[in-house]
């Protein structure tokens, strides 16, 4: 369970998180709303990378403010949007610091466990040897989310992970991050855009809207047309298709 | 091969007391100095930096300035203190302005590193000129190895125990190379890498710096050659820079005694006519400067 209080994050004179007090259960949460209104904020505050200038954060009973940041480590692994690498790393190099926070050199037979699984499940066993500057933006994403994996645990927080990925992919990695979340219980939050493929794969949606909670809920709850309408001031349809909702622009 | 040349004859005191230091000492200044670039570009996450170009070499010249000027007679290992002090206040201070410039940017971090430098060393220079010691001062800066005898290189041994602990806590180091955040992720204590990094770098260039003086380029090159080669995870990447580190230092040696023979060019002078041509190469061919744009 991640749980905020009051939690409050000021850029200069913008207030980018404002009060936001949520409760997030296990499962795949994702997190949608308008540029700038502090879904990235709000998940840097819970991954303790950014300091809160106001209000708590607790994530599975440690609070983010206080607990050694290599305990939190061992629980929470979190990702974020700019995966920009100023040094020259394998594809296998990068996955294997996945393991660093758990004391692990890489190179152990339960390390080389994790690594292998992780490669396996992001599809990057063929370009384990590369070096991430000769790979494509999509390749490179998977690479960061391979490490978080490796990093094996229970909290997953990712900031647009589908950027730069081709709809395969993307729809792999959805799949992927719904099913570590059925099947072994884990928290995953995800910062996105699309809302239709947060409405296709996700258990519980946070919609944001000036640095406070819009609305929070399950998939059926938030993705209707007076609730889309308002968080993007723009006119909306909601249809539905099968059992999917399907969100269109007018 | 650096043993042998240049002598006559050969006898027993000459090869323990100044032929075989001296190949020693280049074989120990030559991993360090490799090994602490290496160092300095991961945690500056800049592939154009080094000691010698960031303020760290400067700083400690300055602190050398003023152990010429108060207690000229002090003993090489307490220079050696006083220097390292000084490259350590230097290099943490620019350590902190590189931290003020976005990683983007990266050709600003280099430049910015050549100005703090500049400005150290016209300071260093300044006093030097007011109290007649800058030919002092030269003689001790630029790299050259035909004063070590047995008895004066001894202290490089620490120096390479510094680049082995740059080795055993290479996963912390390359994680910090990540970036901040990426290392945070993961639970590195930021702040106690930087530090160790800091005094491990210090301690290589204050110590050199009254052994041998600075040899320019070594610790700019060897990393990104090495870097081309292997890629920069720490583990992999400190044995080879390490060994082209000792490689390049020799054959400089070497050829520094060769071209004047039986004078010599000090080995300060070779690395910077040859680190200057590999550097050129290394600039222009595509990777690294598609690694200057995009950072």
């Amino acid at each position: 369970m991640i749980q905020t209080q009051n939690l409050g994050k000021r850029h200069g004179p913008t207030v980018a998180v404002d009060d936001v007090s949520v409760a997030i259960a296990a499962g795949l949460t994702a997190i949608i709303g308008p540029n700038g209104a502090g879904k990235s904020t709000l998940l840097t505050l819970i991954g303790r990378l950014a300091r809160m200038d106001a209000g708590a954060a607790v994530v599975g009973g440690l609070d983010v403010a206080t607990t050694k940041t290599r305990t939190l480590a061992q629980r929470l692994a979190v990702l974020r949007q700019d995966n920009h690498l100023a040094i020259r790393l394998t594809v296998a190099d990068l996955v294997g610091f996945g393991r660093f926070p758990h004391g692990g050199s890489g190179r152990s037979a339960d390390d080389l466990e994790h690594i292998e699984r992780a490669l396996d499940l992001l599809e990057l066993a063929e370009l384990r040897d590369r070096y991430l500057d000769e790979l494509s933006g999509g390749q490179r994403q998977r690479a960061f989310v391979a490490m978080a994996v490796a990093q094996d645990t229970d909290y997953l927080l990712l900031d647009e992970p589908l950027n730069n990925l081709d709809p395969r992919h993307a729809v792999a990695l959805m799949k992927l991050l719904a099913e570590l979340a059925q099947t072994r219980g884990l928290t995953i939050v995800v910062v996105m855009h699309d809302i239709n493929t947060a409405a296709q794969f996700a258990d519980t949606i946070i919609a944001m809207k000036d640095g406070r909670i819009h609305c929070h809920g399950t998939v059926d709850d938030v993705v209707t047309v007076p609730n889309l309408a308002t968080l993007y001031e723009t006119p909306v349809r909601v249809e539905r298709l099968g059992a999917r909702r399907v969100v269109l622009w007018d | 091969m650096s043993v042998f040349i240049g002598v006559a004859e050969l006898d027993a005191l000459v090869l323990f007391a100044s032929r075989i230091p001296r190949t020693v000492a280049l074989i120990l200044v030559g991993v360090s100095m490799a090994v602490t670039g290496l160092l300095m570009q991961v945690l500056t996450r800049n592939r154009f930096v080094e000691p010698s170009t960031t303020g760290a070499s400067d700083a400690a010249t300055l602190a050398l300035l003023f152990v010429l000027l108060l207690q000229p007679g002090m003993p090489i290992w307490a220079k050696a203190i006083v220097t390292t002090i000084g490259a350590a206040i230097g290099v943490a201070g620019f350590l902190g302005l590189a931290r003020r410039i976005p990683v983007r940017s990266s050709v600003l971090v280099p430049v910015v590193g050549l100005m703090y430098a500049g400005v150290i060393a016209a300071v260093t220079t300044f006093l030097a000129y007011r109290v007649d010691l800058l030919q002092e001062l030269n003689s001790w800066a630029i790299g050259d190895l035909s004063s070590i005898l047995r008895g004066r290189y001894e202290m490089l041994y620490l120096a390479a125990a510094a680049a082995l602990i740059a080795w055993i806590a290479a996963d912390r180091f390359t994680i910090a190379g990540l970036g901040s955040d990426t290392a945070r992720g993961l639970g590195l204590n930021s702040r106690a890498t930087f530090l160790l990094g800091v005094a491990i770098v210090a301690l290589v260039t204050g110590i050199t710096t009254v052994t041998t003086g600075v040899i320019p380029f070594l610790g700019l090159i060897v990393p990104n050659i090495a870097s081309r080669l292997v890629g920069d995870n720490m583990r992999r990447t400190v044995p080879l820079v390490a060994m082209i580190g000792a490689a390049m230092v020799l054959a400089c040696d070497i050829i520094g005694r060769l071209v004047r023979f039986p004078y010599e060019i000090p080995l300060g002078v070779v690395m910077g006519i040859v680190g200057s041509v590999v550097f050129l190469a290394i600039l222009l061919r595509s990777p690294s400067t598609r690694a200057v744009t995009r950072g």
